[in-house]
């Protein structure tokens, strides 16, 4: 079935409420740390409190003998079972033609830390009160090196230097673009804007921390791993085959109702691997739950780059060509999928919405003395948008053109449109979104609302951003030419039972997404049935094909086909069978609502009576086709999908005290095909206060001197708040993606990616009088006050 | 140490340790999962539950300080056939939960809140719920929910 026929289906579009609630508003969730096992032992991790040290040597004679403890582990243990370090899944490719420097990432340090709460030793005992007290006794001997956290820093000579197989703490130089045309295309520029930002380190913290229980079993010599997972058999995948040398078929990975990802939750970690080797050693059962604390310090963080960008216009404010240049600061070690970040879904979005004839982009990726960087919700493509998105600005306030026009003059109109930055845009309508946004936040009533900001003594300014990303990763063959090390297909079961109710196996992941009901809809919509005779089974590898998981917006567009190819070999033999039942030919048989017809007569059967007959065959054509009626799909996309928007802000600022206030936020966005829009707005709300929280309140900071995290808890990481969102509006266009059975192009991460320039163009509008040119996120009070004091 | 409680209407003495908190009471103890830890400073607010009416962070509270009083939590908000209670209603028809983690907590505060405002309007409720973290929901069909489920419980 084609996107067209799918959007008009029976359920598609309708804000159906969430099958998943109920257990979720009981108290009835079960989160990996609500499952207790038999045996069960807890552990905790000894964490380095140095940003970077030598260890000298591991003492665990004291801690041994506290109560309760069954086991200690450090790196030399990890040595002595030869238990690999944990893999890149990206390898990057150098300008010089050589690999990305993949320094050993190991699981318990071996002879040296690298950032404050990297892993030491594990400490398993019966009770976690037990675990903690042992942890205590356990000596390191450390000596402390120079630290270096800032990739300004990290690049300098002298600077001290993380890993022997990454000389002077660079892992890769990456670029894409033509430069000699872009060199070109400045020389004869009539005007060029330059710009140097920053965009800041976050920490995801999605609510339920990082959690994990192994459990080995003796009698099957297998393992069960529960983890807070958003990619269960990717998990799997790595730790099996890359770093512990198991078959895969001897671990069961499960993530149960998990709380939040955002990205963070995507990759393999330390923790993962010390409990699944323990539990086989110990013979036991261990679980660790992270602390909040811990989880500042370990779980992987988010964005972290400095760019320098370039814009060469004609004298009509049309763009000739961009450059841009990045440092991006990818930790201490490299994580799952940190190398694809700051390169291919990064620069391949730097053309933006624009027709900009020619871009060119440079990368440098570094190593620093900070807990490793990787993608955290929108990766990459909300570093693009908000630089494309600020110069753009700038751009225009340089040449006297308003936000929207200098938008409108460049825009691309016609469709699919190849950047010159590798991607191929199937289709949009950007102008569409940039109207309906200023309709939706009544710009034509702006001057009167800007005259009363003025009347009460503040300053209101209106910032726009027109963002477009790359989502439903991906179609396998690129991602593995641009070096990828997996697949990125994704997989579902559709199982017909005897009576007609069908249960779905999908590989995408559920944390917060509202699966359960999305696709619960797709299906009971192509089968002419109630969503209520639907379940969707997600999150376990010993019950769902294989499966990629969630992230980078994909679960609709390559989850969401794969269920849809099921059902079409499902539609496929249930119109055998109906034919069979019908005594008419296959090719007559038509298949709408539930119920199979033949063309030209009043012959009909249900799809309830196909599906008994399919598990009942004694009326069957057994001599064509076998019984039951169960069919599995792989779906490889053959492009990403494109959603875009354009997103307007307004803001009133005190000038006094530097306090920003949102007045208003309009999101008008281009997801294509909605099916259930009550979700797909939450999933925008969600990401507009991730991407509002990163502009004016969040920033991850690590001591330049010494290393050490200074936003390690609620109490210092500014996380937002109720009363720190504004009331947001929403709009919708709807151009259907031309590349996949459901006409969607995916909503995750989208507010995450527009918001944030436009909050800042926003606040640096409602500044100009005062002269303030430049502001780097978070645009804290104190910052803004800063920058007007600066100003004067 | 016994501590003698009420929870979720039901009397129960809980033996424990004198440093246990009331969330490891409730969670470790008593089994009743739906009461979450998300954080170790008390600013997340997914432990709240209800002491004698009030909403309290659970974390922040000894077991010993509980001793004798009438706690609530989410697992008791619903009728004892199932039953939603009109604020669990409100969020699940207003879509105010994503991942469901800070859900508990952030009902338990919803109720407290409208017993103490009933008239609260939407800038009083995101006051009022500053103690309470959530990561996935921008807050917007919070605020909807609980104005929602305030009239329902007026009804």
């Amino acid at each position: 079935m084609g996107a067209s026929d799918f959007a008009k289906l029976p359920h598609i579009g309708e804000s159906l409420l969430r099958k998943e609630d109920y257990r979720f508003l009981t108290g009835a969730g079960q989160y990996t740390d609500d499952i207790v096992l038999s045996n069960m032992q807890h552990a905790v991790f000894v964490r380095s409190p140095h940003a970077h040290a030598l260890v000298r040597s591991v003492n665990k004679a004291a801690a041994l003998k506290a109560p309760g403890v069954v086991g200690i582990f450090d790196g030399q243990d990890v040595a002595a079972d030869k238990i690999g370090g944990l893999p890149c899944g990206w390898l990057i490719t150098d300008t010089s033609g050589q690999p990305m420097k993949e320094p050993p990432h190991p699981i318990l340090a071996q002879g040296k830390v690298r950032y404050v709460g990297d892993h030491v030793a594990m400490v398993v005992a019966d009770t976690l009160e037990n675990a903690k007290n042992a942890a205590e006794l356990v000596e390191v001997d450390y000596e402390p090196l120079p630290a270096v956290v800032d990739v300004r820093d990290t690049q300098k000579p002298g600077a001290t230097q993380l890993h022997e197989a990454a000389p002077n703490n660079h892992c890769y130089k990456w670029a894409i673009g033509d430069k000699g045309a872009v060199d070109a295309a400045f020389q004869n520029a009539a005007h060029v804007t330059k710009l140097d930002l920053v965009n800041n380190r976050l920490a995801p913290n999605p609510m339920e921390p990082r959690a994990a229980i192994a459990n080995y079993n003796r009698a099957g010599d297998d393992y069960t791993l529960y983890v807070a997972n958003q990619n269960p058999h990717v998990e799997r995948l790595l730790m099996t085959a890359f770093v512990m040398g198991l078959p895969e078929h001897k671990v069961r990975v499960i993530a149960p109702d998990v709380g939040g990802g955002f990205g963070a939750k995507i990759y393999l970690y330390a923790e993962d691997v010390c409990l699944t080797w323990a539990s086989k050693k110990l013979n036991c059962a261990i679980k660790w739950t992270c602390d909040r604390s811990e989880a500042f310090l370990s779980d992987a963080h988010g964005r972290d780059h400095v760019s320098h960008a370039e814009l060469a216009m004609d004298k009509d404010g049309k763009f000739l060509a961009l450059r841009v240049h990045t440092d991006a600061n990818l930790g201490a070690y490299l994580s799952t999928f940190a190398t694809a970040v700051p390169t291919i879904l990064y620069a391949t979005l730097l053309a933006g919405q624009y027709a900009t004839p020619q871009v060119y982009v440079e990368v440098d990726a570094w190593f620093t003395n900070t807990a490793p960087v990787d993608a955290y919700r929108g990766a990459g493509r909300p570093e693009a948008t908000y630089l494309l998105e600020r110069i753009v600005s700038r751009a225009a306030w340089e040449t006297g053109l308003t936000q929207d026009e200098i938008r409108r003059r460049n825009f691309i109109t016609q469709f699919p449109y190849q950047t010159p930055v590798a991607l191929q845009y199937d289709t949009g309508d950007f102008h569409a979104c940039l109207e309906k946004s200023r309709e939706l936040a009544d710009m034509a009533g702006y001057d009167k609302r800007k005259a009363a900001s003025k009347a009460k003594g503040l300053l209101r300014g209106v910032g726009y951003s027109s963002y477009i990303e790359a989502c439903g990763i991906a179609p396998s063959n690129i991602a593995g030419a641009l070096g990828a090390r997996a697949g990125l297909f994704e997989c579902g079961e559709v199982r017909v039972h005897p009576t007609g109710s069908v249960t779905v196996f999908t590989g995408s992941h559920s944390h917060g997404q509202g699966h359960e009901t999305t696709f619960a809809q797709v299906v009971a919509s192509r089968l002419g049935m109630d969503p209520s005779q639907v379940d969707i089974v997600h999150g376990d590898t010993g019950r769902v094909p294989f499966g990629m998981g969630t992230y980078g917006s994909r679960s609709i567009s390559v989850g969401g086909a794969a269920i849809m190819r099921a059902l079409d070999k499902i539609e496929a033999k249930a119109k055998k069978i109906a034919a069979h039942l019908m005594e008419a030919s296959d090719a007559d048989v038509e298949f709408a609502n539930g119920e199979f017809t033949v063309k030209g007569t009043d012959k009909k059967v249900t799809f309830g009576q196909v599906a008994l007959t399919a598990y009942g065959p004694h009326n069957y054509p057994l001599d064509k086709l076998e019984p039951g009626l169960n069919e599995t799909a792989f779906y490889d996309p053959v492009n990403f999908t494109f959603p875009g928007g354009t997103y307007i802000c307004e803001v009133e600022v005190q000038p006094d005290t530097g306090v920003v206030r949102i007045d208003r936020f309009t999101a008008v966005d281009d997801f294509g095909t909605i099916i259930n829009p009550m979700i797909v707005e939450g999933q925008v709300h969600g990401g507009l206060a991730q991407g509002i929280g990163q502009a004016l309140m969040e920033h991850c900071i690590y001591d330049r001197t010494t290393g050490q995290l200074v936003t390690g808890s609620f109490m210092d990481y500014t996380m937002p708040r109720a009363d720190d969102m504004p009331e947001f509006r929403l709009g919708h266009v709807v151009t259907p993606c031309t590349t996949n059975p459901l006409g969607t192009k995916g909503c995750g991460e989208a507010g995450a990616i527009g918001s944030p320039p436009a909050v800042i163009n926003a606040v640096l509008d409602a500044l100009a009088p005062l002269g303030v040119k430049d502001l780097d996120m978070p645009a804290t009070p104190h910052r803004v006050w800063q920058a007007i004091a600066a100003a004067k | 140490m016994q501590v003698q409680l009420k929870v979720n209407g039901k009397s129960v003495t809980v033996d424990a340790a004198p440093n246990t908190l009331l969330v490891q009471a409730i969670r470790e103890h008593l089994h009743l999962t739906g009461t979450h830890v998300g954080c170790d400073t008390a600013q997340c607010g997914a432990c709240t539950v209800l002491v004698d009416g009030r909403a309290v962070k659970s974390c922040n509270v000894l077991l010993a300080q509980a001793a004798g009083q009438t706690i609530t939590t989410i697992e008791g908000v619903a009728a004892a056939d199932g039953t939603m209670h009109p604020m669990q209603a409100a969020f699940k028809e207003c879509h105010g939960l994503q991942c469901g983690f800070c859900t508990p907590g952030m009902v338990m505060s919803a109720i407290d809140l409208c017993q103490r405002h009933p008239k609260a309007d939407a800038t009083q409720i995101r006051e009022q719920l500053e103690g309470n973290l959530c990561r996935c929901t921008g807050y917007q069909n919070i605020v909807k929910a609980v104005q929602q489920g305030a009239a329902a419980m007026k009804a």
